[in-house]
């Protein structure tokens, strides 16, 4: 087996997205041990300064440094996007299979309740949730954790549809297994592959969503910045040090395109 | 097809009553006291208390909710917490402004989109289609402000040919208006084109793996005629349905766009409320919305269906 993985070739826009992806996880690690600058303290008198050496994107609309702020934002960023898609499948993946293995009135009301949260504009819901509760970092996961399991509650039901007819679940049933040990020992393990190409993709909404919420001004709020809050701060800084406010918004289009790309490219595989 | 039609608009109204119950919910018990809320933390219990009666907070949920729900339907959104004065009168105007950089937006996207999938799908796996779909590819996974911030930073800040604020005043001429609304329009066309074309292309590409194109080719049919006369044929009800989804797509763009322009719309007007918690407001920005969003879906619905009657009902692309 794995001959033949070594020989086959891999797809130039699969490697391409796996090493933005694998950079960026990098900085998010490097983030936490050391930075060149302290991304909350100032380190020029100038607002928006243009980049000199040492200071190598210049500086913020309070003259932090963007650099610094940058990989710090990284972090923050991955994390929320992270903890929200993994929650959303923690909620849609156990729901999904759920409702498929049990049908009939379980499966019912699960499904109406899905169709209606499908139903909503998602950044609509989102200023609605902020407008009650305020804004957090745990406010924002947890909104785009809701929105997002509604849509991995739907692929999980399918999948979980497909399997439930199978020989072994009906055994393992008629064992008396317990529904945990059915979903998650009998199951998951095999719609791992479907439901992580889901994550992928999934990520990659998540953190757009939750960057509008930021550059609108309604996500992570300051002296904390991820790189929609970033993006929007620096705003006002275009005609001295345009990379202050660019910057954080190509980073965030980067690891779209790239895990966009990944799906792409591991979809493609799986139909050859 | 009357029938189906009369089924979807009574799912979509129910559909819209139970939206109203949640923003309803999320807008005046989810906070806890909203006298409390619209006063700040400093107010004083009399101060509050005072607000609670003046806004009819002590009568129980359901009958708020009942008269909050017959005023809407009737145009009367209740009164602003931070000017005093009537939602609606907030409202028009705004609505109006989105309305037209939506349309503005989708008369251009659409057919464009819709030319370019298209295309692509008639150079079907040559290098110019796999070239042109990686960039679509990007620039429909790319978020809306990175677009229109590039778009300020060459338009408005290096060549200062376009204003980076689209003001929009009723005195403005029209030369002045469509200065205005040209990068807004520009960054929201460019993400919903890259979106449509997308779908556009797969759906054609599917269709083009289909018995009866190849039987097409094999009878010797050009394949630009195969393209235009066999298989768009059946792709009009699909992509009309994917035309209605992604202008749904829009309402996030919309979003974003009106705040890096400061543009008079609906979307900046609910985001300012969200921010000083004007929270009747945001309901009925809210409420605007998700019907707009909700009846869009039911036109996706209604358009397979009609263009193809097999169909069954799409779902709405769970993407924003």
């Amino acid at each position: 087996m794995s001959r033949v993985a070594s020989r086959r070739r891999l797809s130039p826009t699969l490697v391409f997205s796996a090493a933005i992806l694998i950079a960026f996880a990098l900085i998010a690690v490097v983030s936490l041990f050391a930075l060149p600058q302290d991304p909350f303290d100032f380190v020029s008198d100038e607002p928006f300064s243009p980049p000199v050496a040492g200071i190598w994107l210049g500086a913020d609309y309070l003259g932090r440094d963007v650099l610094s702020r940058l990989m710090d934002g990284t972090r923050i960023t991955l994390f929320m996007a992270l903890s929200a898609t993994l929650l959303a499948h923690l909620i849609g993946d156990t729901l999904g299979l759920l409702a498929a293995t049990r049908g009939g009135f379980v499966d019912a009301v699960l499904s109406r309740i899905v169709d209606v949260v499908l139903a909503l504009p998602k950044i609509i819901v989102g200023l609605v949730v902020v407008a009650a509760l305020g804004s957090s970092v745990s406010v924002i996961i947890g909104i785009a954790a809701v929105v997002y399991s509604a849509g991995v509650f739907r692929i999980a039901r399918a999948l979980g549809n497909d399997l439930k007819e199978m020989d072994y679940i009906k055994l393992a049933r008629s064992r008396g297994e317990g529904m945990a040990w059915i979903l998650f020992g009998e199951m998951l393990p095999h719609v791992v592959k479907p439901l992580a190409t889901d994550f992928a993709i999934r990520a990659s909404f998540a953190i757009l969503f939750m960057s509008s919420l930021s550059f609108v001004g309604l996500g992570v709020q300051p002296p904390m910045a991820d790189w929609g809050g970033m993006a929007r701060e620096n705003l006002g800084g275009l005609s001295t040090n345009p990379l202050a406010a660019v910057g954080p918004a190509i980073a965030i289009a980067l690891v779209s395109i790239a895990l966009n790309m990944l799906v792409d490219a591991l979809d493609g595989d799986a139909r050859h | 097809m009357a029938h189906f039609i009369a089924w979807r608009l009574l799912a979509t109204l129910l559909l819209l009553f139970i939206v109203s119950l949640l923003v309803f919910w999320a807008c005046e018990i989810l906070p806890g006291d909203v006298a409390q809320v619209a006063l700040g933390q400093y107010a004083t219990p009399e101060n509050v208390k005072a607000l609670r009666i003046e806004m009819g907070l002590n009568q129980p949920p359901l009958q708020r909710y009942l008269q909050w729900l017959v005023g809407a339907v009737q145009g009367d959104w209740g009164r602003s917490l931070v000017t005093k004065s009537p939602v609606s009168g907030l409202l028009s105007e705004r609505v109006a402004n989105t309305a037209l950089l939506a349309g503005i937006t989708t008369l251009i996207a659409v057919p464009l989109a819709i030319a370019l999938g298209v295309v692509m799908a008639m150079w079907n796996g040559r290098a110019l289609d796999r070239g042109a779909s990686i960039v679509i590819l990007a620039l429909s996974a790319t978020p809306e402000f990175l677009l229109a911030t590039l778009l300020v930073l060459l338009f408005a800040v290096n060549l200062g040919w376009l204003p980076a604020v689209a003001y929009l005043s009723t005195g403005s001429g029209l030369g002045q208006t469509a200065r205005a609304l040209l990068l807004p329009t520009a960054s929201l066309v460019v993400v919903v084109t890259a979106q449509i074309a997308r779908m556009t292309r797969a759906i054609l590409g599917n269709i083009l793996t289909q018995a009866y194109i190849e039987m097409a080719i094999l009878k010797g049919v050009p394949g630009r005629r195969v393209v235009a006369r066999h298989a768009l044929r059946n792709a009009v009800g699909p992509i009309a349905n994917v035309v209605a989804l992604n202008t749904a797509y829009l309402v996030s763009g919309i979003v974003v766009v009106e705040t890096i322009f400061a543009y008079p719309g609906l979307a900046r007007l609910m985001i300012d409320s969200v921010q000083s918690r004007d929270l009747p407001v945001v309901q009925a920005c809210a409420m605007i919305f998700c019907a707009t969003y909700v009846l869009l879906i039911l036109l996706a619905d209604v358009m397979a269906r009609v263009f193809d009657p097999r169909s069954l009902p799409q779902r709405p692309m769970d993407a924003i």
